[in-house]
């Protein structure tokens, strides 16, 4: 703890909708709670360097990555920041396994088998490296895409909604995967959702987005009890 | 009847050629116009659209005038390139290529256009994040997932280069041996005596080699699909 691992405060206006959100993320796991529409996903493409905002700065681990006063925007692709998004997002053309080594081939970072075999065990994908994303069903999907995410040795995770396309059934088959990924890989992480049922069971601090603002960061007292039965 | 004389058979190695070197030369500018074109904004990109479906439009006679005026040994470009390359366009193959070639770049970057603005832009996005910056982006998941739209555009590229005709004999004429392709020598044959029976034989290769292109095209455009859509 300590130390910010993730600071962000950043102004955005996006057609009629306008975004202005601050908050500082700690080690561990950070949620970005709220309804849908109101601003995670802008924040967490912000974050990753897909979206620039119109004004504001965003640093990690004291590197600025994106500051408008001094004119700093890190690209995306320097910013090795692993993102998992709603869809998935696997290459349709490469192999899970060439999908999960994307990201190290391309940060010219050395082969690590080890610590491929970890996350492959870890999430359990083994039997699934030689087949193509088309085949696989949604769960595993989004499990390679963990991989993938994980095997860029990124020094954050943003997991935007990561579950959300997911049926009941097969979200919590993933969770386990998820509080594992939580436990084992060492990435502080940032957990965009509107479930606050998945966000007890990864989550230690809360940061709630309502309406294009930070409304309110703190523990996982934030959400609610009401909201808490909803899903699980 | 089916046995092609030694003319007909320099015409028709020498349209093949001509041809796939108009193709093979299209493709890296197509590759890039299209791109251009699909997937940025800039000053005067409507002007560059239009001047590249100009051949499309224009009186096949007028592209090769206007080659023959520009590319021509007294012309502005064809001059440059004489005296300092040694390229000569003009009464050679080579400009029969480059006839065939402007002839067809807007057929091969329309199809590889279409197929980079159906490209979900999303796993380019991806591919940032993980750490591949726009050359690796393009190479890696842009231009491997506009594949059958590439290949696509080099048949059609490849069967209008073959069938090409008014340009290419304004701008090269219609040497037996240099510049007379598959198209010029069936018209000479149709102009002279008894010119019929060669003139059908030349049409038949026309229809062979045409077919063969397109069922290439479609052999490798299922492969590329079947790799990214399971298996």
């Amino acid at each position: 703890m300590g130390t910010d691992v993730l600071a962000v405060d950043v102004e955005k206006k996006l057609g009629a909708f306008s975004l202005a959100v601050k908050f500082e993320a700690h080690g561990g796991v950070t949620a970005l709670f709220g309804p849908s529409g109101s601003g995670k996903t802008s924040v967490v493409h912000m974050i990753a360097g897909l979206l620039a905002p119109d004004r504001g700065r965003i640093a990690l681990d004291e590197e600025t990555l994106f500051d408008s006063a001094g004119r700093t925007n890190v690209p995306a692709h320097r910013r090795r920041i692993g993102v998992v998004f709603q869809e998935g997002r696997l290459f349709p053309h490469l192999s899970v396994a060439r999908n999960l080594d994307y990201g190290r081939r391309m940060q010219g970072l050395p082969s690590d088998e080890a610590e491929s075999r970890r996350v492959i065990e870890l999430l359990d994908i083994g039997h699934l490296l030689r087949r193509r994303p088309g085949r696989l069903s949604g769960g595993e999907r989004q499990r390679v895409a963990f991989g993938r995410a994980l095997l860029m040795k990124p020094r954050l995770l943003l997991l935007d909604e990561p579950l959300a396309s997911l049926d009941r059934r097969r979200k919590l088959e993933i969770l386990p995967y998820l509080v594992r990924l939580r436990d084992e890989a060492g990435v502080p992480m940032i957990y965009v959702s509107h479930q606050a049922g998945e966000i007890v069971k990864i989550a230690s601090q809360v940061v709630r987005i309502e309406d294009g603002r930070a409304a309110a960061s703190g523990g996982l007292e934030l959400l609610d009890a009401e909201r808490r039965e909803m899903i699980f | 009847m089916f046995e092609l004389t030694p003319e007909e058979w320099t015409a028709v190695r020498l349209s093949i050629r001509i041809a796939t070197a108009a193709t093979l030369g299209a493709l890296p500018p197509g590759i890039a116009v299209a791109w251009l074109l699909a997937r940025r904004n800039f000053w005067g990109k409507a002007l560059l659209d239009g001047l590249v479906h100009l051949p499309l439009v224009l009186p096949p006679v007028v592209t090769g005038y206007l080659l023959l005026i520009w590319f021509g040994r007294k012309g502005p470009v064809g001059a440059i390139l004489d005296n300092y390359f040694g390229i000569v366009f003009s009464f050679r193959w080579t400009g029969a290529a480059l006839a065939c070639g402007v002839m067809a770049f807007p057929l091969l970057v329309r199809a590889i256009r279409l197929s980079f603005e159906a490209i979900d832009g999303r796993l380019e996005d991806a591919a940032s994040t993980l750490g591949a910056n726009g050359l690796w982006v393009f190479l890696t998941v842009t231009l491997p997932l506009a594949l059958p739209g590439v290949i696509a555009g080099l048949v059609l590229c490849f069967a209008k280069a073959l069938g090409e005709f008014g340009a290419t004999i304004t701008f090269v004429s219609n040497i037996p041996g240099q510049t007379q392709t598959i198209s010029a020598a069936i018209y000479t044959l149709t102009q002279v005596p008894n010119g019929d029976a060669a003139a059908l034989r030349l049409v038949l290769v026309a229809i062979v080699i045409a077919l063969a292109a397109l069922i290439a095209s479609e052999w490798f455009a299922r492969r590329a699909g079947l790799r990214y859509h399971g298996d």
